[in-house]
């Protein structure tokens, strides 16, 4: 079936409204039986799987909103890792004022400050042991960045791969500027040790799961979200910018501001991803701005089905599962195995798995089912 | 179809959990953890020590393992990226459940390992050369500190014998070994007098590869005296900043080059004929003559038939009798008992692990690159030297106590 | 080499009547024993003593062919056979025996004395370098022997770096008119560490006097100080250009073959920086090749490479348009996603089969070194070879494009593919070649880096981005636009470095790119034709 482009999303049929809500409660059960189940008990889930749904959850918002821009609107982000950096880092400052004088050097300036022989906080470092600013940080920094670069980006009529180049030259800029430990940002090594989040020591499993479980309602609360912007009539807009820009504009539309709001808003729910992976990983580090980084998240949506809300969710926890199996399993050839998927995925499955499971369910509802289709992929 | 639906869902989440959860490990051997990037740019350093790594092992294994037990090493690959560094630690303690972990090798990577370790009370043995700086219960570091490396190669430089240099080049990479280490120097060159403005830093980025413009002002400002350059450059520059350095003609006779993280490996490829006489300090050559060296490389040479030689197996080898002398390999009481082992290293030395602070006591060699590429030692230390991890040029440190919190 | 030395040492014989047939054993054994100060001492004796035997034994051990046996005894050894330099007895080298070891402070010494006795050779070449060593580090010690050779100096070019190096060591001088006279002879200096020395003389001490006495000297050294100034500003600025330009050449090799399969196939073609790593391997294999078949002629595989490299990423990158990335033209974004997996794939292939290390490629003899320019600027001889290999490969993609029946055709296809096909190009096997032609160019961009850094698996990631942002920069599609983008980054890039440093540089250079594509949203040169919307 070689569309040209991806079909348009209809509203989910009941079966996947099924399979969202099923796999949100098995999500939100798991750090339950962690907590309440002892270790070696049938029941427990190790707090290895929980540190690593968490993290796998975030990759998951960070490639929602990544489809949001490139699978409805068109617009292929190569720096999207950037937005999900500045969000990490926003937190990360309140994470390091957190710890307070259990530093190595038990000074209020975080080690890295009192190595480089700083005696206070430069400027844009005020404010950050308020909890609540750094959240708005999350928000202001990457969406206020976003926005100025679209701005002028899309005014220009900035394309298609020129777009994309320069965003990856935008992120590979920052991060070479946050790799210079002259930017006050920890260089090469970043933001790590973090003892504690809102007086929580973040080791506890306690912290984790509520970190977790904030996390999962984050997800949902952006997979809502976006399916209601893609519903919507701006949605119907956005697609049409996709399909065909040129065209929507003779009908009288101006592109500017449409993909500007999306564009912004994928960069917030990016920075909200980077904010939620920092206390779980408890590392943020210039190499999250690196080009490869925000390629693979290309990658997470383009094999999960982009043009899709489900697949990019189900594309961030497959390539990473997958990674995190084969570094472990495959350690010498795990990179010829996920290469060869992703060749794999854009001859053969152009649509991602989230094409594949359609075509796979088409087929079960006609006469003839095959066994059984892969619906636990769906969760 | 919504029930089956349902518990369909169910199955599949459950299954995906279970595949997470790694096999239980085997009651008759000991499990190691080997956690060293064999992909992404650190691999280049990296993969060369998990080789060390496993050819150790292999041997204690073919002598009797440790504690009548066979050891089993399960090597993962972090792929060069930190947090996966902290996820793939936090496997192999909760899944895998080492015994013991060899890995790392930035300190960006050992910084984002360290929480986990001392959340689950691991044991990593950390083998590079580094900042200092630090000292943690749950880790020893086999790598030298700064008043290993960088003190005397720098006092070396300042001596008649080592050219008496007045001015000071301390080029590096921009990250955080080579900003305290030059902190360091830099303090410690003040307290020998030596003017503020005859001390130039300067930082390139990671894998910098240009090195033109450096070179042409390492050249300008030793017109102004007697000048020495101090470089940290980090493992991928050193040959492009080397091939820069020989064809510029910048000799070492009017301007020496010390570098710490350079040996034979690191200048393979590089025509050294231009480079004879800058300098390496570091703990251990492959020049070095001596049974124990040549019995060493006899033996990699046959495990890897290949390049690479970096000293790692001093770490596995102490764990070992660590585990031995404990009776068991529980992490608190091997913790106990590393303190004081000693090993008869390739360097020709016995060196030892310090009792109180988790650094090992390692001699120092000073080498000059002589024309075929090997080094010549010009300098050694009379015997090894205790490791300062927490520097006493650097403000603070004299009210660290030399012992991990927590013991 | 060793004919000099014998011609040398009969001059050296005949310029010292003092000479002894042979030498002191009490002045050779210094040197094999531990202390560093009396082994100094014997090197200086030994370089005023000039004899022929003196001479062989200093140049034995500032080439590390000077051994001592355990009891002390000084050999020279050459290829497994000792002899004695006292007696020019020759026997079997004895057990235990290990070489003089010579450090930097020793070798200093060596090559002074030896620079020395080197300024009264036949050969007037050995003559200039000896007279420019000495200038470099010119002593009063040295004044004798440098008026002495002065005055049986015949070659105007010597004689000029000896009367600087004269004037030097005269500007301790007593004589303030000695002092003035070398200050004025030193404004054509182009030896920038006498600056320094000048400097200091003018500086004002405490009590209001100065360093030098004589107003007229020190009138002099200000105007010496500013000639010199304004020739280590042109030296500056030179070096500044050469760099740029060195740095353009890679930038434009590296992203040459990007230039064909991105600029005029629109492949978003990730796979393009291990396409550059597979051309540096090929350079390291025939490298290997030639140790092990042609040793003799090892300094030429340089050469050999460049047909192999191209071959060998051409045919890689042949296959790969075959299997893969035909299948995917119409769809550029998901060529980035395939190519992705293709470059991971070939980074751990080269991995396995190379291992996770740098391989050692060396510069051939003829590409080590460099000339010194303008008396303080070192050109060095890779960095120039690369330039003319990157003006070499321009000039031929631009033949292959614009000359050839091949090119025509990709010219076609890339304009309008349909009217291409129609007119029976066979678009397929065109896509093929040019594909192929983009990865072979890219193959020979690997030789070139091969040649300044390192070659590991990951030699391409390193360059992928830079290359991307220089063909977007020259305009998609356009030589001449990727030609001129890459110079302008080189040259912008190395004039900002002294200034802000390489990181900030660097940082500064991407800004640009970003603000200069938001003016003109299609790069330097705007395409028009199938790319274009």
């Amino acid at each position: 079936m070689g569309f040209a482009a991806p079909p348009r999303p209809s509203l989910f049929p009941p079966a996947v409204w099924t399979g969202v809500l099923a796999g949100t409660a098995i999500l939100a059960l798991l750090p339950i039986l962690n907590l309440t189940f002892a270790d070696g008990s049938a029941l427990h889930i190790s707090s290895f799987t929980i540190a690593l749904l968490g993290k796998f959850m975030c990759f998951a918002i960070a490639a929602l909103a990544l489809d949001l821009v490139w699978g409805y609107t068109g617009i292929l982000s190569l720096g999207h890792g950037l937005f999900f950096a500045l969000g990490g880092y926003a937190h990360g400052m309140y994470l390091m004022r957190a710890i307070g004088r259990d530093g190595v050097y038990q000074s209020d300036l975080p080690d890295f400050m009192v190595f480089l022989d700083w005696k206070a906080y430069p400027w844009y470092w005020s404010f950050t042991e308020h909890f609540w600013y750094c959240m708005l940080l999350v928000v202001l920094v990457p969406g206020i960045l976003a926005f100025v670069f679209g701005f002028f980006a899309f005014r220009s009529r900035i394309k298609g791969v020129y777009f994309s180049i320069i965003t990856q030259a935008l992120t590979f800029a920052a991060m070479l500027l946050f790799f210079r430990n002259n930017t006050g940002f920890g260089g090469n090594n970043g933001f790590t040790d973090f003892k504690r989040i809102l007086g929580f020591t973040i080791t506890a499993p306690q912290t984790k799961a509520v970190l977790y479980l904030v996390t999962l309602a984050t997800l949902l609360g952006a997979l809502l979200l976006a399916r209601s912007i893609t519903q919507s009539k701006l949605g119907r807009v956005l697609t049409g910018i996709r399909d065909s820009e040129s065209r929507l504009m003779f009908v009288g539309y101006d592109p500017l501001w449409f993909k500007l709001f999306v564009w912004t808003l994928s960069a917030v729910l990016c920075g909200i991803a980077g904010a939620l992976y920092v206390p779980q990983v408890g590392i943020i580090n210039p190499s999250e701005m690196s080009p490869a980084n925000s390629i693979e998240m290309v990658i997470w949506v383009a094999t999960g089905g982009r043009g899709t809300l489900i697949g990019p969710i189900v594309g961030a926890g497959v390539v990473n599962g997958m990674k995190t199996w084969f570094t472990s399993v495959l350690p010498q050839y795990w990179l010829f195995v996920l290469g060869a998927i992703f060749v794999l995925v854009t001859l053969f499955l152009p649509q991602g798995i989230a094409g594949l499971v359609r075509k796979l369910w088409a087929r079960r509802t006609a006469p003839r089912a095959v066994a059984d289709p892969a619906a636990g992929g769906v969760s | 179809m919504n029930r089956k639906q349902f518990l369909k869902t169910l199955l599949g989440a459950s299954l995906a959990a279970a595949w997470f959860t790694g096999p239980a490990s085997a009651a008759d051997t000991i499990k190691v953890g080997v956690l060293h990037s064999l992909s992404g740019t650190m691999a280049i350093s990296e993969t060369s020590l998990k080789d060390v790594a496993l050819m150790t092992i292999d041997e204690i294994n073919a002598s009797g393992g440790v504690l009548g037990k066979q050891l089993e090493a399960v090597v993962v690959d972090p792929a060069s990226n930190w947090p996966l560094f902290a996820e793939k630690a936090r496997g192999l303690l909760s899944q895998d459940k080492v015994s013991v972990v060899f890995g790392c090798w930035t300190s960006v990577s050992r910084k984002s390992v360290l929480p986990v370790f001392k959340e689950l009370n691991g044991l990593l043995f950390y083998p590079v050369q580094y900042e200092g700086e630090e000292l943690e219960k749950n880790v020893f570091y086999t790598g030298a500190a700064p008043n290993q490396q960088a003190i005397p190669a720098v006092e070396y430089l300042m001596s008649k014998e080592g050219g008496g240099a007045k001015r000071w080049v301390l080029l590096g990479t921009d990250y955080v070994y080579p900003r305290t280490t030059n902190k360091i120097l830099r303090a410690f060159l003040k307290s020998k007098g030596v003017d503020e403005k005859d001390i130039d830093e300067v930082y390139t980025p990671f894998g910098h590869s240009d090195y033109q413009t450096i070179v042409a002002n390492v050249k300008k400002f030793a017109a102004g005296g007697k000048t020495a350059v101090v470089s940290t450059i980090n493992g991928d520059s050193n040959v492009p900043f080397y091939k820069e350095l020989g064809n510029a003609g910048l000799k070492a006779t009017d301007v020496p080059v010390v570098a710490f993280s350079v040996g034979e490996e690191e200048l393979r490829g590089v025509d050294t004929k231009p480079l004879v006489g800058h300098l390496a300090a570091w703990n251990y050559f492959q020049s070095i003559k001596n049974p124990v060296n040549t019995e060493f490389i006899k033996k990699w040479k046959a495990y890897a038939k290949a390049k690479g030689l970096p000293n790692a197996d001093t770490g596995i080898h102490m764990w070992k009798q660590a585990v031995e002398k404990a009776k068991t390999t529980d992490v608190d009481k091997v913790i106990a008992a590393v303190g004081g082992q000693t090993f008869k290293a390739p360097s020709g030395f016995t060196i030892k692990m310090d009792e109180k602070n988790h650094h090992l006591h390692k001699p120092v060699f000073i080498g000059e690159i002589k024309a075929d590429g090997q080094f010549s030692v010009v300098w050694k230390t009379p015997g090894p030297v205790r490791a300062q991890p927490w520097s006493p040029f650097i403000a603070g440190n004299d009210k660290k106590k030399d012992v991990p919190e927590g013991m | 080499m060793r004919r000099i030395l014998i011609s040398l040492a009969w001059v050296l014989a005949a310029v010292w009547t003092s000479a002894f047939a042979a030498l002191d054993p009490a002045l050779v054994k210094p040197l094999g024993g531990d202390d560093a100060d009396a082994r100094v001492e014997a090197i200086t004796r030994l370089g005023a003593l000039g004899t022929p035997e003196a001479f062989a034994i200093l140049n034995a051990l500032n080439e590390e062919k000077l051994y001592v046996t355990p009891d002390g005894r000084v050999l020279v050894v050459e290829d497994d056979k000792a002899t004695d330099p006292l007696t020019g007895e020759a026997f079997d080298l004895p057990e235990g025996t290990d070489s003089i070891t010579v450090n930097n402070r020793l070798r200093r010494e060596l090559e002074s004395a030896l620079a020395g006795l080197r300024l009264f050779a036949d050969d007037a070449k050995v003559r200039l370098k000896a007279a420019r060593e000495v200038q470099q580090n010119a002593g009063a010690a040295q004044l004798p022997m440098l008026e002495k050779a002065l005055a049986k100096e015949t070659d105007p070019r010597i004689r000029d770096v000896l009367d600087m190096a004269v004037a030097t060591i005269n500007l301790k001088s007593d004589d303030a008119e000695k002092r003035k006279l070398a200050v004025e002879r030193l404004a054509d200096t182009t030896n920038a560490s006498i600056r320094p020395v000048l400097a200091a003389m003018i500086e004002p001490k405490p009590d209001g006097t100065f360093v030098e006495p004589d107003e007229g000297v020190r009138a002099a050294v200000v105007d010496t100080l500013a000639r010199i100034d304004r020739h280590l500003l042109v030296i500056e600025w030179t070096g500044n250009l050469f760099y740029g330009l060195s740095l353009a050449s890679v930038l434009l090799l590296a992203a040459l073959g990007l230039a064909i399969t991105f600029g005029l196939m629109g492949i978003i073609n990730m796979a393009h920086g291990e396409l550059l790593m597979i051309g540096a391997y090929s350079t390291y294999v025939v490298q290997l090749a030639f140790r092990r078949w042609f040793p003799g002629e090892l300094d030429w595989y340089v050469v050999a490479a460049v047909p192999t490299a191209f071959i060998i990423t051409a045919a890689v990158g042949m296959l790969l348009e075959r299997t893969v990335i035909r299948w995917l033209y119409g769809r550029p974004l998901e060529t980035l996603l395939a190519t992705w997996g293709i470059s991971l794939v070939l980074m751990q292939t080269v991995r396995t089969i190379f291992g996770a290390q740098n391989v050692e490629v060396a510069n051939p003899s003829w590409m080590s070194g460099g000339v010194t320019v303008l008396g303080g600027l070192v050109l060095t001889y890779n960095r120039m070879v690369i330039i003319g290999f990157a003006v070499f490969v321009v000039i031929i993609v631009w033949a292959l494009l614009n000359k050839t029946r091949l090119g025509l055709f990709v010219r076609a296809v890339t304009q309008n593919r349909r009217m291409a096909d129609c007119v029976g190009v066979p678009t397929g096997r065109v896509d093929m070649l040019t594909f192929g032609l983009g990865s072979g160019i890219a193959g020979l961009g690997g030789v070139a880096l091969s040649q300044l850094g390192n070659v590991g698996p990951d030699l391409g990631q390193s360059y992928i981005v830079d290359s991307f942002m220089v063909v977007v920069l020259g305009g998609v599609g356009q030589l001449a636009g990727t030609v001129i983008a890459a110079i302008g980054l080189g040259e912008l890039n190395k004039f900002l470095e002294p200034y802000a440093g390489a990181v900030l540089a660097k940082i500064a250079i991407l800004v640009v790119i970003v603000l200069f594509i938001q003016k003109r949203p299609q790069g330097l040169f705007a395409l028009k034709g199938r790319s274009a919307d």
